[in-house]
């Protein structure tokens, strides 16, 4: 059941994820953690960090490790988990490929299409609150554990939004902070 | 050919740390400096990637493999681009079963969890600025961000009714 469930999931993922990685977040929380519960917030939150400082997309790389631990969690072994890796990665692609494969039969009646234009004028903003749900869906007990909590989160934020702060770098330091302030 | 296409996006895929437009440059580099696409052709394929569903980078390298090489080649150009990315976070995976119940490692993950909550956040602001949101229109984003966070509707239904909103207003109201 878990398999068609995660099929499903990430195929809906796949063809409803407009406006980059960070709207797609908000899409994965809604089903992956908060409706199914395949993980948690927890494992969520550390799945997103590892995604941000591998290579590749974070689509691709959050997929591909959701598979994994959904499975996991549900008590399977290794080689399943694999298995459920390679589904989610396939289901998420499944629909930018029909959808490429549709538009290039058309492809210069969908540049500066008027329809097309006119619902980004919708989804544009919509984006911006995705990304807020995908923010705020995380500022929970899992992750806010203590004040210290509410002290990294208020530096990261000042770094990345001021200076400009690399998200791997912040990464490691707010890493390395964790290890002093828990030591 | 496809062996071309394969190890270029496999190198795409391996290089680009931190999402869709960082690989950008390298995409374009590799594709229109060897002669497979113009310059003209790579941006109307990214402005139409852009506005598709899905990720961005795998978008663009299925158009480019289609363009080239048809079905075939889209799917080995989407192969290239995923399989980097793919079998590293699987090796991580694998590995951090082992060490995640480990002392330090939760230390550092309870240090790293609230940042990576800034990192999401800062992107909401950073976008509605670039889109150049005005104060009446940040009624949309609070709306949705609500629905999905305190009333749980499906982030799906909120993109469904942006869509059909931009729809009514760009065709209908605007015009007016």
């Amino acid at each position: 059941m878990i398999w068609l469930q995660l099929l499903y999931v990430y195929l809906k993922i796949g063809l409803f994820g407009f406006g980059g990685g960070y709207a797609m977040l908000s899409l994965i929380q809604a089903d992956v953690v908060e409706r199914y519960n395949w993980i948690s917030t927890q494992e969520f939150t550390d799945i997103v960090a590892i995604s941000q400082m591998t290579p590749g997309p974070i689509g691709i790389n959050s997929a591909t490790y959701i598979g994994y631990t959904a499975i996991q969690n549900a008590g399977y072994p290794p080689m399943m988990c694999i298995l459920g890796s390679c589904l989610t990665t396939f289901a998420v692609c499944l629909p930018s490929f029909l959808l490429v494969l549709a538009i290039s039969y058309f492809f210069s009646k969908f540049k500066n299409n008027k329809y097309v234009s006119a619902a980004f004028l919708g989804l544009r903003p919509a984006t911006v609150g995705l990304i807020a749900a995908a923010a705020l869906m995380l500022m929970n007990s899992q992750n806010f554990i203590d004040y210290k909590s509410f002290i990294i989160f208020a530096c990261a934020f000042i770094l990345t939004w001021k200076f400009k702060l690399h998200p791997i770098l912040l990464i490691v330091l707010a890493g390395i902070a964790g290890l002093i302030i828990y030591w | 050919m496809y062996w071309t296409l394969f190890w270029t996006f496999l190198k795409i895929g391996t290089f680009t740390i931190g999402g869709g437009y960082a690989m950008l440059p390298l995409i374009q580099r590799e594709v229109v400096d060897r002669g497979w696409l113009t310059k003209e052709d790579f941006i109307d394929l990214f402005s139409v990637a852009q506005s598709l569903p899905g990720i961005f980078a795998v978008n663009i390298s299925i158009f480019v493999g289609y363009k080239l090489k048809k079905i075939k080649g889209g799917m080995v150009c989407a192969f290239g681009t995923v399989l980097p990315s793919f079998l590293i976070i699987l090796t991580i995976a694998l590995f951090f079963t082992q060490v995640q119940d480990n002392v330090w490692v939760e230390k550092i993950f309870k240090g790293l969890r609230p940042a990576v909550v800034a990192l999401i956040a800062v992107p909401c602001l950073t976008t509605a600025r670039s889109i150049k949101l005005t104060y009446k229109e940040m009624i949309i984003p609070v709306i949705a961000a609500l629905l999905i966070w305190q009333l749980s509707v499906s982030p799906v239904y909120i993109i469904l009714a942006a869509i059909i909103g931009g729809l009514i207003y760009g065709l209908k109201i605007k015009r007016h």
